[in-house]
């Protein structure tokens, strides 16, 4: 198998890869910003124009003391109001599961922005599967450890599931990065991958 | 902290209604050290009833300002990092000039002869103030209330004299329900015989019709909960509930230290003030503007409720500004952003220091330029 280890930023080697693709001085709009971390240490590190969008107060209030500009708003509401092409890069880190309407969410993104940056958790990883197909319950692992009635993921999705809505909309994915743990894979990304980042863009 | 309230005069202000006031005074207190670039000063913008003591104590009353719980060392505002100045509003009653002062030409206090004042003429008032205390341009201005409406006309009128606008439980437009409660103040203040259209100095002053304004101004400005909180339905004595009571000590606390005429001013001003008049939007109004904003609104506030305040950042986001809001939780109703401050002051304290750093940075790039 080939494989190499990816650094971790902040905790997260999904950070680390989207820190990576993120050139210094572009606007960076984050999506479900949580606390604002990945922006402060953007707008630090690679002073990028940084906002920030996130639905509960108590992270709001968080991020803003750190001096990131954050609004208090869902994702699908905060994206309405700016205008096309605002930002050079949409992330969207671990929230697409969660959003109710995700192919709306994503035209949005490439709507506001140049390129969207798109990390998820696979629900395609031998672990859900194995998980499903031998206790023939809805799968709780490592990745997805919720139970069904508590669980924030409304629609779960795999690699290839992404893949093909990427083709069907006729976009363009100029990255895409495969990660279990902090190794990056390189091959039988549906089966093996934890987290997939894409970069995509609107052709 | 003690403080002092400091008058300077200038010459004139030309007002939006054609006329001229000369001269003018203006009420001001500071806290804090200027720096030696300059580049450390912040305005804070009093509401309708405040006045330039916003922070310490006053050295003559003991006093303590109204917003003492934001500004001081190691507050929301903090005077070990910036120097914060606070003035009372054109039309105020004071120590700025207001209906109350002396007409020059008559030798009597101007009453209802006074000009009409908008809020576009206060934040004139206050950008002559800056310059004569020697800065070009603020890190930031910040306000609750009609000090909202002076922080935002900063960032519109003066987009190359103000970093950054912190607008607190605001609005871009009163709604008719804000002017609706403005006028039954208005309307109690003339109902009552003493106001003689204006002309009491020297005389009895409208104390009765001014207290009921401020009574009704009171019910506003808490929440349902708070006053539940606060009074329940405990009776003060065997007839009278201590709502009531604290009503009317309040409303008769204000007769003390208002004018009735600057009520009838202010209010107006408040009323009038509307950034999308002549405008196509909301949004075209901010077409311009430089500042980065903190908008915030509280949960409970039903006098300048939350949507007024995302209203205008909405519009703000429309074009790209760089805006941050936070809706914060609170029971206090409008009075919220002078009570319920620990939260609002962390906001305050991350977002200045981020445009202080900001700031510092690109003035760093601009003399490395040169």
């Amino acid at each position: 198998m080939s494989e190499s280890f990816v650094p971790n930023l902040l905790g997260r080697s999904d950070y680390a890869i989207i820190s990576e693709i993120i050139e210094p001085n572009a606007r960076v709009l984050d999506l479900g910003c949580g606390e604002g971390e990945l922006l402060a240490w953007l707008a630090e590190n690679k002073h990028v124009d940084a906002r920030g969008v996130e639905i509960e107060g108590s992270k709001v209030r968080q991020a803003i003391s750190r001096g990131v500009s954050v609004f208090h708003s869902d994702i699908e509401d905060a994206l309405a109001d700016l205008p096309d092409q605002a930002f050079d890069y949409v992330i969207l880190s671990q929230t697409l599961q969660e959003s109710r309407a995700p192919l709306k969410v994503l035209r949005e993104m490439l709507r506001v922005g140049r390129r969207a940056i798109v990390a998820f958790p696979n629900f395609g990883h031998w672990t859900v599967r194995l998980a499903h197909m031998f206790t023939g319950r809805a799968p709780k692992t490592k990745l997805f450890p919720h139970d069904w009635f508590d669980s924030p993921n409304i629609h779960f999705f795999t690699v290839d599931d992404f893949e093909s809505l990427v083709q069907l909309q006729h976009w363009t994915i100029e990255k895409r990065i495969f990660l279990e743990g902090a190794r990056q894979i390189r091959i039988l990304p549906n089966l093996l991958s934890e987290v997939a980042v894409f970069l995509v863009r609107s052709s | 902290m003690i403080t002092e309230t400091h008058i300077v005069q200038f010459d004139s202000i030309a007002l939006d209604c054609g006329s001229k006031l000369a001269p003018v005074d203006v009420a001001y207190e500071t806290y804090g050290e200027l720096n030696a670039r300059k580049n450390n000063a912040v305005l804070v913008l009093h509401a309708f009833s405040g006045d330039a003591h916003a922070a310490g104590t006053d050295q003559s009353t003991g006093a303590i300002g109204w917003w003492d719980s934001m500004i001081g060392p190691g507050k929301g505002f903090d005077t070990d990092k910036y120097f914060v100045i606070s003035s009372n509003i054109l039309g105020g009653c004071r120590g700025t000039s207001g209906p109350g002062s002396i007409n020059p030409e008559t030798g009597c206090p101007y009453a209802m002869s006074f000009p009409p004042v908008t809020i576009p003429d206060m934040v004139r008032l206050q950008k002559m103030l800056t310059e004569h205390l020697g800065i070009e341009r603020l890190l930031a201005v910040s306000g609750g209330s009609m000090g909202a409406m002076q922080a935002l006309q900063w960032a519109l009128a003066y987009p190359d004299a103000v970093a950054a606008s912190i607008p607190i439980a605001g609005t871009a437009r009163h709604s008719p329900q804000q002017i609706a409660f403005n006028e039954v103040g208005r309307q109690a203040i003339m109902a009552d015989l003493d106001w003689n259209e204006g002309d009491y100095y020297g005389k009895r002053p409208p104390a009765r019709g001014l207290a009921v304004a401020r009574m009704v101004g009171h019910i506003t400005y808490m929440s349902d909960e708070s006053m539940r909180e606060k009074f329940g339905r405990r009776l003060r004595d065997q007839d009278q509930f201590e709502v009531e009571s604290y009503l009317r000590y309040r409303g008769s606390q204000f007769v003390d230290r208002f004018d009735a005429n600057s009520y009838l001013y202010i209010t107006k001003a408040m009323d009038y003030f509307d950034l999308t008049a002549g405008r196509p939007s909301l949004s075209a109004a901010f077409d311009g503007v430089k500042s980065r904003f903190l908008v915030i609104s509280f949960s409970s506030d039903w006098l300048y409720p939350s949507y007024q305040s995302l209203d205008i950042v909405r519009a703000l986001r429309g074009r790209n500004c760089d805006v941050a809001y936070c809706d914060l939780p609170s029971t206090y109703g409008h009075d919220a952003f002078l009570v319920h401050v620990s939260d609002q002051a962390e906001l305050v304290r991350g977002f200045l220091a981020s445009t202080f750093r900001e700031r510092a940075s690109s003035e760093q790039a601009v003399r490395g330029r040169s």
